[in-house]
């Protein structure tokens, strides 16, 4: 398919990497924060084709790893409640909460349905008058504006059996709040290549002027990753952090402004707890007072025990970047994707679900 | 999860056009694009919306760009 096919061309890819360690002269970290680019480097084995010197780690832009238990927890009890119906993407059916899943419930009975878009859980909402249909949504900057545009929609039409619970987060805080520990040294990020289309390089401006470090927005496909790692190479070498754009057919500098206009109007800035992170300032997306009648958390407050994390799970190290899944001990042991512990191996994005199927590992040495 | 599939616009009626991934053609809001796009267009799309016009130029750009890597490590 056209700017698909061209961007997986294995001669292309090839000389990339030649390109990569000819120019590489020291070790470097780079992280990759989006999901997407995990599977894409697994799956494609990026880290093969590079020098040892340099390291990818995953980092925390996997919506369904870093959505709190608790809230799983008050989704499930929402969908137990027989008037309501929960929509949501599919990859949020099968996280654990404390003790069940949207997926097991559903099994019991629970009404809980797979939506493609937002704008389907409207339709099962226009079409189920006598019940409430809540949505559940989830996602960075590429998939909030889909559930603002859902909010706007439902407004017009003074549809009041639509909701939304949102776990919506955000990257500019997360990324500073990374970059702010000490513990984690990192020289560039591959940055979010679909997020970046609506945000544009805002986000990375702290990263690249204020700590030095290299920033490239980068696309999806194994040529475009390539291409992202040797202009953070090329960045590092000549001492020039910056934020690049590798994915200029999709990113436009300012972003979509039309699609954050709607986000914004719906949504304010809210402190976010991150699962295995913690409660970062500024880095979800809260329903703002003015739309309370759409927002299912006001309508149905359902109250939930705290939550625990699994014992022995290091998901909360491996998302901040300082650990990686074969350095822990339920990896491909007690946790693997047919029996998740950690939300890191429950997503197809996960680091540990990527390591999992398609193995993460250097073969080559310089 | 931020998954964006890029695919060619077939039809357009009002906000909703029909756009093509290979083989499949799905209905695609227009609700959250800045600017107008036309039949023959391509959109990045993600969970039923477009979220931005492919910049046909840049592609090329791009592709050139690796073209002339590839052409020197070949060389």
């Amino acid at each position: 398919m056209k700017y698909l096919d061209e961007y997986r061309d294995p001669g292309l890819a090839e000389s990339l990497a030649a390109k990569i360690w000819q120019v590489s002269t020291r070790k470097v970290s780079f992280m990759e924060f989006c999901g997407g680019h995990t599977v894409t480097i697994a799956r494609y084995g990026i880290e093969s084709l590079l020098p040892a010197q340099v390291r990818l780690l995953s980092g925390p832009g996997c919506p369904v790893c870093v959505t709190p238990m608790k809230l799983i927890d008050r989704m499930i009890a929402l969908a137990s409640q027989p008037e309501i119906i929960v929509t949501t993407y599919g990859d949020m059916l099968r996280v654990p909460g404390s003790s069940t899943s949207l997926a097991f419930e559903r099994g019991r009975g629970a009404d809980v349905r797979i939506i493609y878009s937002s704008y389907d859980a409207l339709e099962i909402a226009r079409n189920t008058p006598g019940r409430q249909v809540v949505f559940f949504g989830i996602g960075f900057e590429t998939t909030a504006p889909a559930t603002a545009a859902a909010v706007l929609k439902a407004r017009e039409l003074d549809l009041d059996n639509f909701s939304v619970v949102s776990a919506h987060k955000t990257t500019p805080a997360i990324i500073k709040a990374l970059l702010d520990t000490e513990e984690l040294e990192l020289d560039g990020l591959i940055c979010p290549g679909h997020v970046s289309v609506i945000t544009g390089t805002a986000p990375y401006i702290y990263a690249a002027e204020k700590r030095g470090v290299a920033c490239v927005i980068s696309g999806f496909e194994p040529v475009d990753v390539l291409q992202s790692v040797l202009m953070l190479v090329e960045q590092v070498e000549n001492v020039n952090a910056q934020v690049e754009i590798q994915y200029r057919r999709g990113v436009r500098p300012a972003g979509n402004e039309k699609a954050r206009r709607m986000m914004d109007e719906v949504f304010r800035p809210a402190d976010s707890n991150w699962r295995g992170i913690g409660v970062v300032e500024g880095s979800g997306l809260a329903i703002r007072e003015e739309f309370s009648k759409w927002d299912a958390l006001a309508r149905f407050p359902v109250e939930v025990p705290e939550t625990d994390e699994p014992t022995g799970c290091i998901c909360g190290r491996i998302l901040r970047g300082v650990a990686s899944p074969s350095e822990c001990a339920l990896f491909g042991k007690s946790c693997t994707p047919a029996t998740p512990v950690g939300a890191c191996m429950v997503s197809s994005e996960g680091a540990c679900q990527a390591h999992y199927r398609f193995g993460r590992t250097h073969l080559r040495t310089p | 999860m931020c998954l964006g599939i890029p695919g060619r616009v077939e039809e357009i009626d009002g906000t909703i056009a029909k756009v093509r991934f290979g083989d499949l053609l799905r209905k695609t809001s227009l609700d959250l694009l800045g600017e107008d796009v036309s039949v023959g267009d391509y959109v990045i799309v993600h969970a039923g919306f477009a979220l931005e016009r492919i910049d046909e130029d840049e592609a090329h750009k791009t592709l050139q760009m690796l073209k002339e890597i590839s052409d020197l490590e070949v060389s």
